[in-house]
Formats: C-alpha cells, sequence, structure tokens
C-alpha cells in the first residue's frame, strides 16, 4: 500500500454501474514524511476519508473492489482502505 | 518478493475492518546489495518484524495469502525477516562475480 494525501472528491453522474455508492476520491501520493511523490491518482473511499487526511491507498485490484464495493471484479484498481493517525518514524533510509 | 528495510510504523484507527488488529509498518525496499530503490510502503505485517528488520514481502492479490484466515485488501505483506544481513551481501557479491 501507499500513503497519500486526500485532495477531494470526483463527482461523476455517469460511471461504471459497479462503482455504487461508493466516493471516488483524489489523491496526492506522500513520502513517510508528507512529502508529495510523483502524480495525483483515483481511489476509492471505503473509510469516510475526508480532504486533507492522510490515508492509506491499495493498489491491487480485488482488495480495492472488495473493500469499496463489497463485492470482487469490479473495476476499480485502488481504494482507501485505512485513514493513518500518525506515523513513527523509527529508522532512517535514504529513499532513491 | 523484495528484500525491505522496515522503516517506522503507521497507526490508523479508521480503517478497513479485516485489518484490524494488525500491524502496519512503513518499509523501503532496497536491492540486492542494500541500497534503498523506489518509494517507501505501507506494508502488513503477518511475521512479527519490527523497526530497523531487513525483511522481504509479498506484492499483489498473493499479499493477502499470508494473512490466513481472513481475506484482507492488502498488496503489500511482510513475509519473512531476513537472518543475516552479512549472508544477503554476500550473496551479491557472488553474483557480481559471476
Amino acid at each position: 500500500m501507499i500513503l497519500a494525501r486526500v485532495l477531494g472528491n470526483v463527482v461523476a453522474t455517469q460511471k461504471n454501474s459497479r462503482y455504487g455508492e461508493a466516493r471516488i476520491m483524489l489523491v496526492q501520493p506522500i513520502n513517510p514524511d508528507g512529502a508529495p511523490r510523483g502524480v495525483s491518482m483515483l481511489a476509492l473511499d471505503s473509510v469516510d476519508a475526508g480532504e486533507g487526511d492522510i490515508v492509506i491507498v491499495v493498489q491491487e485490484g480485488w482488495s480495492a473492489s472488495t473493500a469499496s464495493t463489497g463485492e470482487a471484479g469490479a473495476a476499480i484498481d485502488s481504494a482507501i482502505i485505512g485513514v493513518v493517525d500518525f506515523i513513527q518514524q523509527d529508522h532512517e533510509v535514504n529513499s532513491v | 518478493m523484495q528484500l525491505a528495510r522496515v522503516i517506522g510504523t503507521v497507526v490508523s484507527t479508521v480503517k478497513n475492518p479485516s485489518l484490524e488488529g494488525r500491524k502496519l509498518l512503513v518499509i523501503q525496499i532496497l536491492d540486492g546489495d542494500l541500497r534503498p530503490t523506489g518509494r517507501p510502503l505501507v506494508a502488513v505485517d503477518s511475521v512479527g518484524a519490527g523497526a530497523g528488520e531487513l525483511v522481504f514481502w509479498c506484492r499483489g492479490k498473493e499479499a493477502s495469502f499470508a494473512l490466513e484466515g481472513i481475506e484482507a485488501p492488502t498488496d503489500c505483506t511482510i513475509i519473512g525477516i531476513v537472518d543475516s544481513e552479512s549472508h544477503v551481501k554476500s550473496v551479491a557479491r557472488e553474483g557480481e562475480r559471476k
């Protein structure tokens, strides 16, 4: 999973029917220190995350689909599965 | 599967029910020479790993197979703790010679 910050949600009336009521969130992947890393992406919400929250995003189809819609097999590849309270960094490793 | 270093702990109260009671750790992926590569990830622990330890992890749907008895949404699970770093380094050096 990756860490990300929630930037907001995306409203789409016309979308895949399997998405149901799940909210589509725009998230910015971050490093553990909070610095943005890479391009922003979309992920379905399964834990009522809100704008500004640091979240855990799973990037695997089965997990994302079951977490956000309750069923496997929907066209979903990323979902928010947890809201982070805090991150404790125990060990310094300089990432590349 | 890849080597990684445990560099932190993630505390999350609101999370998927299947992950309740599971330890979430921040890991930094390492290459064969134990150099950091790529971005840090959040991993579910299945072996009792702790801060600073050299571990290996599994990606994809298969990562959830390590958590027996539950179908947890994870794409990154720590599945082993490496006993000896010096052994990994010597294997890497051996590989370079060939």
